[in-house]
């Protein structure tokens, strides 16, 4: 299947409406569009699940750690899933994030997806507990550089373990992942919101259809679902930037809403969610699309920090933890804590949604306001302004014009929340407001022009215009060597 | 204000047109380029430094500085080559094998030139093999070493061993990234551990001074 082009080329949107527009209904636990798994888990029907995240602790993968890495994963499934029946957790999806060796080398993400679909079979025959596996393969494509985005034994690979765990049971399959992130990261480091739009609506919206595609055509042929995608090595790399006092928050507030269109087009190209869980644009994406989605925050402090650790429970179908690693803690192993911690979390929400509609908004609403008016990043997704961005992306007919209109769409919120007194912006940051709303205005008219201006600033060496539809421009050489293993950065040197 | 102070100033403010005027003005009225790089550019990334480190400046406005002492560095740079004056410190930056992670070491390797250090970025998923072959190209006095990943920590011990294997006992070696402490630095025998790219400066003079 491909989506059509406008006559000028342009990609267009597939949605022009929202499942949800009113706020009141973008809910925890509830989605329009809910996903039934095979041991009958109904994702967004109502109940909210936990969505537990793990990985290995500190050790190298090598042919002979293999033992003991798939024995942590053995491990790791055993207890967590006996602890998640002993809370009596109305269900539960195990996330498997491959490390990048398992996807290099699928035959070891295949073990570990098979240890993994093994544990939740004996769980169920052993305690009645409902489970389904997600499987995430690394977007390894970068490891060459510049990355080959369409070929290459990377791209081989990632699809072999993607068939190979849809074939093997795995029945969610997502990605972290990467296209246009070859100039995005500069982008960030020099808060260039042009260059960010070039790299998420531009760079990114291409390369999320060539590889969604794949990964719905995977999906149909296995009879599983291509779950959804994430703007993680965007809009998280800018959260933690922000985090660090890095970049201003104003500015990694944008990016995220931003990065919305990008992930949107994984369920164009027919994913149907869970949405992964870092992506903290999810309930963007749940308004315009209905598909359930998973969100994690406070408990994923242990991978990394966030300023939405309530908010982003607020509209989320699977509440995760993002990645802990499988070491001994007090309690037990790490995983199992957390497995406790989500269970815990998801019990709150699903007795306050039991107890009815009005309880369970007053949770929500205690969720976003102890988070929202303390950072941007954080009200950018309370639930009415997530339904602004979202009609301010559907309301355009191409990825490049909701770019544009979802980041004036976000600092206006954010200009107008802090005259308001709703939110607190630093003032260091409160003329970033004006900085990106001038490069905005200074958007060309039509992404055409914008890719056409855009091709003689950028640097030709860090990507493959034509892995991206992308027209190289007159006279301009490039020699790629697609070497494995450089690309010195450029952070000093960047063109704007 | 002198001139020198205004190539500093311009360079504080990231003023990277100002830069390329007051550069060939001070050359034309007999400037000395090393007076220019020492007293002037230098000092001013320096003072860019600490308003990073003090939280009161972004990295985007911290680059802005860093590409102004560039523009400055390309009209002297060949004239102290010519003259055979050499920066006094050479480094070499990577990150390890197995990892992509770039956005800090870059800051590290951006900090490093602010000091006027020169420096050759390898890149990523650096293999030990490739840090040692470029030891050996480039002669530097310094490595940094970078990893993200808990599981390509092995991959820093790897290259230490080989860069020390190889007989490069004098070349410093400096390490960072977020899992890597300075505990682990010593157990894998690097010189020296960095927690930030503000600090890597100071750490990397320090070792380079032992
Ligand atoms: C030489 O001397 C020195 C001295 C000081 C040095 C130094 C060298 N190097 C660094 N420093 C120090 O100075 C710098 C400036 O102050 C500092 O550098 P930092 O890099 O720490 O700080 C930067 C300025 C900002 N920080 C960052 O840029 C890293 C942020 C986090 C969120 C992160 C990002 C952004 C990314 N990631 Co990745 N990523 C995470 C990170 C979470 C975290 N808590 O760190 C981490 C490191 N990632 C992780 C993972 C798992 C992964 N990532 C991956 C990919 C990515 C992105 C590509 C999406 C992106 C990288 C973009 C880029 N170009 O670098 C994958 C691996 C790819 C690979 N092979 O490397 C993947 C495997 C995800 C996947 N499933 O695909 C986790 C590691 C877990 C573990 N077991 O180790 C992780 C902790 C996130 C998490 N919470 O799960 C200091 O550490």
């Amino acid at each position: 299947m491909r989506l059509p082009l406008t006559p000028k080329n342009e990609y267009i949107m597939k949605y022009a409406d929202l499942a949800i527009s009113d706020p009141s209904q973008l809910v925890y636990g509830v989605s329009p569009r809910p996903l039934k798994t095979r041991y009958g888990l109904n994702i967004g029907g109502g109940t909210i699940y936990p969505e537990l995240n793990f990985t290995l602790p500190n050790m190298d993968i090598k042919p002979a750690t293999l033992p003991e890495v798939y024995r942590h994963y053995r491990q790791i499934a055993e207890e967590t899933l006996k602890r998640a029946a002993e809370l009596e957790v109305p269900g539960v999806v195990l996330e498997f994030e491959t490390l990048p060796p398992m996807t290099e080398h699928p035959e070891i993400g295949l073990e570990v997806v098979k240890i993994l679909l093994d544990g939740i079979e004996k769980a169920n025959s052993a305690y009645g507990l409902k489970a389904a596996l997600r499987c995430t393969p690394n977007d390894n494509r970068e490891f060459i550089r510049p990355p080959l985005m369409r070929s290459g034994r990377y791209w081989e690979a990632m699809l072999e373990l993607f068939e190979k765990s849809a074939a093997a049971g795995a029945e969610l399959l997502s990605i972290e992942s990467v296209g246009g992130k070859e100039l995005h990261d500069d982008a960030l480091v020099n808060g260039d919101l042009r260059a960010v739009l070039f790299s998420l609506c531009v760079m990114g919206v291409r390369d999320m259809r060539f590889l969604w595609e794949h990964i719905v055509g995977i999906a149909g042929r296995h009879g599983v679902h291509a779950a959804g995608d994430t703007a993680c090595g965007f809009g998280n790399t800018a959260m933690v930037l922000a985090e660090r006092r890095m970049i201003p928050k104003v500015f990694a507030s944008v990016v995220r809403a931003v990065s919305a269109v990008r992930s949107l087009v994984a369920y164009e190209c027919g994913a149907v969610g869970p949405g992964k869980d870092c992506g903290y644009e999810n309930p963007i994406l749940k308004a315009i699309t209905g598909f359930p989605m998973s969100m994690e925050g406070k408990t994923s402090a242990c991978a990394h920090l966030s300023p939405v650790g309530n908010l982003a429970a607020a509209t989320a179908d699977l509440w995760s933890n993002e990645s802990v690693q499988n070491i001994k803690l007090l309690g037990a192993m790490a995983p199992v804590c957390y497995m406790e911690q989500l269970a815990y979390d998801c019990r709150l929400m699903n007795q306050a949604a039991k107890d009815g509609p009005e309880d369970r908004a007053r949770l929500i609403k205690w969720m976003v306001e102890s988070d929202a008016a303390l950072d941007p990043q954080a009200l950018i997704l309370a639930p009415e302004n997530c339904i602004s961005l979202a009609q301010a992306i559907v309301s355009e007919d191409s990825h490049y014009a909701a770019g544009i209109s979802v980041a004036r769409k976000a600092i206006g919120i954010l200009r107008e929340s802090h005259q308001q007194g709703r939110l607190r912006i630093n003032e260091r940051e409160a003329g970033w407001l004006d900085r990106m709303e001038d490069e905005l205005d200074d958007m060309p008219e039509s992404e055409d022009e914008f890719i056409d201006e855009m091709m003689e600033e950028v640097d030709l060496e860090k990507f493959t215009p034509q892995d991206y539809d992308l027209p190289v421009p007159a006279g301009a050489q490039v020699h790629h060597s697609h070497s494995e293993g450089s690309a010195p950065g450029c952070l000093g040197c960047g063109s704007h | 204000m002198s001139k020198l102070e205004d190539l500093k100033t311009a360079v504080i403010n990231g003023k990277r047109k100002d830069v390329k005027t007051i550069v060939p003005e001070l050359l034309e009225s007999g400037a000395d380029p090393v007076e220019m790089l020492e007293q002037a550019l230098i000092p001013a990334m320096s003072v860019v430094g600490e308003r990073f480190k003090k939280n009161e400046i972004f990295v985007p406005e911290m680059l802005v500085s860093a590409r102004a002492m560039k523009e400055a560095m390309k009209i002297i740079e060949p004239i102290l080559i010519e003259a055979g004056v050499k920066p006094e410190f050479k480094a070499l930056i990577g990150t390890v094998e197995g990892d992509l992670h770039d956005i800090g070491k870059n800051l590290v390797a951006t900090m490093w030139k602010g000091a006027g250090f020169d420096v050759v970025d390898l890149g990523v998923n650096v293999s030990p093999a490739a840090f040692v072959q470029a030891i050996e190209e480039h002669s530097p006095h310094l490595v940094g070493l970078s990893a993200l990943l808990t599981t390509t920590m092995p991959a820093m011990r790897d290259t230490v061993e080989k860069i020390r294997g190889a007989g490069h006992d004098k070349v410093k070696v400096l390490i960072g990234g977020a899992p890597v402490t300075l505990e682990f630095a010593r157990e894998i025998g690097a010189d020296g551990y960095a927690s930030d790219a503000a600090s890597a400066v100071d750490a990397a003079r320090e070792i380079l001074a032992s």
